[in-house]
C-alpha cells in the first residue's frame, strides 16, 4: 500500500483539525499576551513592584490562633504557613466529623423507623438548601452572642468550658511515657495489619472466615494499652481552670474555629448523607435477596455484600465533597478565622501585591485538589471491580 | 336444593397484623426493639425541644418593630420586629428608599419569568424572546436614566434583585460556555482538548472566593489603562467562568452516556459534526443529566452569597448592611439570618422539587 499523500485542502478532516487548533491556540496565546502586557503596563504605571521578595519582610500583624508560635516580627512566608496550617486543621477536623455525621444521617434516611427517617430527611433538605456562607455567619453569631462571657463560662462536662472566647478542654500533659504509648500504637497497627493479612490468606486457602474488624481493633487497642503501661501509665491531664476573669490551661479552640468547623460539617454532612443513601440504594435489590437466600444475617449481608458494592459508588462523589469542604474553608475569611485566604487578604491589603497573594491561594488549593484527586484515583483503581 | 350453597362468601378483612393503622405503627415505629428505642428517644427529645422552640419563635416573640420590647426579652423570645423594622434595607440594600418600587417590580417580573420558564406549555422560541425583553425591562427599571426614571448607579443595587440578577445571568451565560467546553474536552483535536481540560481543572481546583478576589483586585490590572469595568460586571464574569467549569463536567457526563451507535448512525446519515451534536447528541445527553444540571444551578444560586466578601450588597450583604451598623438592632442578627435563610431555602427547595418533576416528565420515553 502506498503511503497516502497528505491532503492540504480544506476538505480534509485532518487539515481542518490542524487549522482549528492553530486558531484556538493563537487566540488563547494572544489573549494571555494581551492580559500579561496590560498587567505589566498597569503595574509600571501605578508603580507596583512585583515578585515574591516581600515574603521575607516582617509581616507586622498578629494572628489570633496558630499551631506554632508566630508574632508580628516574623516574615510573611511564615504568616502564610500559619494560614495554611489553619486551613488544613479546619479541613481535617471537618472531614472527619462530616464523614461520621453524614454516614449516620444517610443510613438513617433508609431506616424502617418513620421518625428517624423523617428527621434525617428533614436535616438534609434543611441544611443543603441554605448557602454555606450564611450558615457559617449564623453559627459564628450564635456562638458569640448566645454563649456567656468567659468569666462565667458554661461547664457542660467536667473539664470542658464553653464561652464567647471559645472552648477549653483537657489535654494530656506531655511525659516521656506518651512516646512509648505511641510506639505501642504503631506496633498494634502493624500487628493488626499482619493479622488481617494472615486471616485473608487463610480464608483464601481454607475457606474459613475469621472475623476481621473486631480482632484488628482489639490488637490495636491492646498494643496501645501495653505501650501505655510500659511507659509508666501516665495519667496526668492538664485541666482548664476557671478563674475570676478567664479560663486558662488545657487545650483551647477559638469561636472562629468552632464556627467554621461546625458550619462546614453540618453543611457538607447533608451532601455526604445523600451520597451514602444513593450509594446504598444503587446496589440492586436482588443482591440483598440473594444474601438473604444464602442465609446471611442482616449485618453480615450489609458488611459482606452491600457495603463493598456501595463503596464503589460512594467514593468518587465523596472525594468531591471532601474537596468542596476544603475549598469552602476559604469562607473562614468572613468570620475572621485566620486561614490561608484570610492571611492572604490581610497581606494583600497591606502590601498591595494582588497578583502574588492570589497566586499563592490558587497554587495551594490547586495542589491540595490535585493531590487528593490523585490519592482517590489510586484508591478507586484499587477498589474497582476486577473483571475476569 | 339449597340455594344458600351458592351464596358468595364475603372476603374476610386482612389480618390486623398486615394492614391498617396498627400494622403501620408496628412496621414504622415499633418494628423490633431497636426501632422502638429510636422512636421513644426521638419522641422524648422532640417533646422536650418543641415547646421551647415554639415559645422562642412564636409564643414569647415580639413582632412589632419595638426595640425596647425586643431588648427586654433578652433572647428568651425571638425578635421578629427587627425584620419589620429593616425589611426594606434587607430586601433592597442601598437602593434609594423612594425608588424601591422599581427593584420590587423588577424582581416580581423576574420571578414571574422564572415560573413561566418552568411551565411546560410555554416552552417555545418565544420564551427566549420574552427573556430578553424581561431582562431589558429589568435593567431599565433598576438603572433608570430613561423614561423619566432617576438614574441609580449599580453600586447602590442590592438585596434580592442583585442575588436574582447575579444568579440568573451567570447561569444563563455559563450554560453555552459549559456545552462548548464539554464538547471540546471530548474533541479528537489534542490542542483544543488540552485547553478545555486545563480550564476545567484549574477552575475546579480553586475556591470561588479566589476567583472573586481575582475579579475584584486583579481584573483592573488586566485591562488596558484608562478603561474601567463596573465591579458588578467583573464579579458576574467571575461567577460565570466558575459555574461554567462545574457545569461542563456535568454536561460531559451526559455526553459520555450517549451510545456510540448514535454517533455512527448520524455519520452514516451524512450529518456534519455540529448537526450531529445539535440534533442527536446534545438532546439525549442533556436530558440524561437534568438533575445534575439543576444541582449545578442551585449551587450557583447559593454561591452568589459569596459576593458579600468582595463588598457587593446581595441578600447576605444587605443584611450585614442593615444590622451591622445599627447598635440598637445588632444583637438580633440571628432573626435576620433566619429570615434570609428562609428566602434562600425557598428558592433552592423549589428548584430541587422542580428538578424532580422534570426528571419524571422528561424520562417518560425512556421508561419501559
Amino acid at each position: 500500500m502506498a503511503a497516502r499523500k497528505r491532503d492540504w485542502s480544506w476538505r480534509s478532516r485532518a487539515t481542518r483539525g490542524l487549522i482549528y487548533q492553530a486558531v484556538a491556540v493563537a487566540v488563547i496565546a494572544a489573549a494571555v499576551w494581551f492580559l500579561a502586557h496590560n498587567t505589566l503596563e498597569n503595574m509600571r504605571v501605578r508603580g507596583i513592584q512585583s515578585g515574591f521578595g516581600f515574603f521575607s519582610q516582617p509581616a507586622g500583624f498578629d494572628i489570633g490562633e496558630s499551631v506554632f508560635n508566630f508574632d508580628s516580627a516574623d516574615p510573611y512566608w511564615k504568616a502564610f504557613l500559619v494560614g495554611l496550617s489553619n486551613t488544613l486543621r479546619a479541613a481535617v477536623v471537618g472531614i472527619v466529623l462530616t464523614t461520621i455525621l453524614g454516614t449516620l444521617i444517610g443510613i438513617g434516611r433508609l431506616s424502617r423507623n418513620f421518625l428517624l427517617r423523617g428527621l434525617c430527611t428533614g436535616y438534609v433538605e434543611l441544611f443543603r438548601n441554605i448557602p454555606v456562607l450564611l450558615q457559617l455567619l449564623m453559627w459564628y453569631f450564635v456562638l458569640n452572642e448566645w454563649l456567656p462571657p468567659v468569666s462565667d463560662a458554661l461547664n457542660p462536662l467536667p473539664g470542658i468550658f464553653l464561652s464567647k472566647s471559645g472552648m477549653s478542654f483537657p489535654v494530656p500533659e506531655w511525659e516521656r511515657g506518651h512516646l512509648v504509648t505511641a510506639v505501642g500504637l504503631a506496633l498494634g497497627i502493624a500487628c493488626a495489619w499482619g493479622y488481617r493479612h494472615w486471616a485473608r490468606a487463610a480464608f483464601e486457602k481454607t475457606g474459613i472466615a475469621r472475623p476481621m474488624i473486631w480482632p484488628a481493633f482489639a490488637i490495636v487497642i491492646a498494643g496501645t494499652l501495653l505501650g501505655w503501661l510500659a511507659g509508666g501509665a501516665p495519667t496526668a491531664l492538664e485541666l482548664p481552670v476557671r478563674n475570676d476573669l478567664n479560663v486558662s490551661g488545657g487545650g483551647a479552640v477559638t469561636p472562629e474555629f468552632l464556627a467554621v468547623t461546625l458550619g462546614l460539617t453540618i453543611y457538607t454532612a447533608s451532601f455526604v448523607a445523600e451520597i451514602v443513601r444513593s450509594g446504598i440504594q444503587a446496589v440492586p435489590w436482588g443482591q440483598t435477596e440473594a444474601a438473604g437466600a444464602l442465609g446471611l444475617s442482616r449485618g453480615k449481608a450489609l458488611k459482606l455484600v452491600l457495603l463493598p458494592q456501595a463503596l464503589r459508588v460512594i467514593i468518587p462523589p465523596l472525594t468531591n465533597q471532601y474537596l468542596n469542604l476544603t475549598k469552602n474553608s476559604s469562607l473562614a475569611v468572613a468570620v475572621g478565622y485566620p486561614d490561608l485566604v484570610s492571611i492572604s487578604n490581610t497581606t494583600l491589603n497591606q502590601t498591595g501585591r494582588a497578583v502574588e497573594c492570589i497566586a499563592v491561594i490558587m497554587a495551594v488549593y490547586l495542589t491540595l485538589s490535585l493531590v487528593t484527586a490523585a490519592l482517590m484515583n489510586w484508591y478507586n483503581a484499587r477498589s474497582a471491580i476486577r473483571e475476569r | 336444593m339449597d340455594t344458600a350453597l351458592h351464596a358468595p362468601v364475603i372476603a374476610r378483612p386482612p389480618p390486623s397484623r398486615t394492614a391498617g393503622p396498627l400494622a403501620w405503627l408496628r412496621a414504622n415505629l415499633f418494628g423490633g426493639w431497636k426501632s422502638t428505642l429510636a422512636t421513644i428517644v426521638i419522641a422524648v427529645v422532640i417533646a422536650r425541644l418543641l415547646p421551647d422552640l415554639y415559645g422562642w419563635g412564636v409564643a414569647r416573640s415580639v413582632t412589632q418593630p419595638d426595640n425596647a420590647a425586643c431588648r427586654a426579652l433578652e433572647h428568651s423570645g425571638a425578635c421578629w420586629g427587627v425584620i419589620a423594622e429593616k425589611y426594606r434595607l434587607i430586601l433592597f440594600g442601598r437602593y434609594p428608599f423612594a425608588e424601591q418600587w422599581r427593584p420590587l417590580v423588577a424582581t416580581l417580573l423576574m420571578v414571574a419569568m422564572l415560573v413561566a420558564s418552568c411551565t411546560r406549555v410555554l416552552w417555545s422560541r418565544w420564551l427566549a424572546v420574552a427573556w430578553l425583553a424581561v431582562l431589558a425591562v429589568f435593567f431599565v427599571l433598576m438603572r433608570g436614566g430613561i423614561a423619566g426614571l432617576t438614574p441609580v448607579e449599580t453600586a447602590r443595587w442590592g438585596g434580592v434583585p442583585l442575588t436574582m440578577l447575579l444568579s440568573t445571568l451567570s447561569i444563563a451565560a455559563a450554560f453555552p460556555i459549559a456545552i462548548l467546553v464539554a464538547l471540546g474536552r471530548r474533541s479528537h483535536l489534542p490542542a483544543i482538548r488540552t485547553l478545555c481540560v486545563v480550564y476545567v481543572e484549574l477552575i475546579r481546583g480553586v475556591p470561588l472566593i479566589s476567583v472573586l478576589f481575582m475579579a475584584s483586585f486583579m481584573f483592573p490590572l488586566f485591562i488596558p489603562p484608562g478603561i474601567s469595568v463596573d465591579v458588578l460586571v467583573r464579579v458576574l464574569v467571575g461567577i460565570t467562568l466558575f459555574a461554567a467549569a462545574y457545569l461542563a463536567e456535568v454536561v460531559r457526563g451526559g455526553l459520555q452516556a450517549v451510545p456510540k451507535g448514535q454517533l455512527e448512525a448520524a455519520a452514516a446519515m451524512g450529518l456534519t459534526y455540529w448537526q450531529t451534536q445539535r440534533k442527536i447528541v446534545l438532546p439525549q445527553a442533556l436530558r440524561m443529566v437534568v438533575p445534575s444540571i439543576m444541582n449545578s444551578f442551585i449551587s450557583t444560586f447559593k454561591d452568589t452569597s459569596l459576593v458579600t466578601i468582595v463588598s457587593l450588597y446581595d441578600l447576605t450583604g444587605s443584611l450585614a448592611l442593615a444590622l451591622g451598623g445599627d447598635a440598637n438592632w445588632r444583637q438580633f442578627y440571628l432573626e435576620g439570618y433566619l429570615f434570609i435563610a428562609a428566602i434562600y431555602w425557598m428558592f433552592c427547595f423549589a428548584m430541587s422539587r422542580y428538578s424532580q418533576w422534570v426528571e419524571r416528565h422528561l424520562n417518560v420515553g425512556n421508561k419501559r
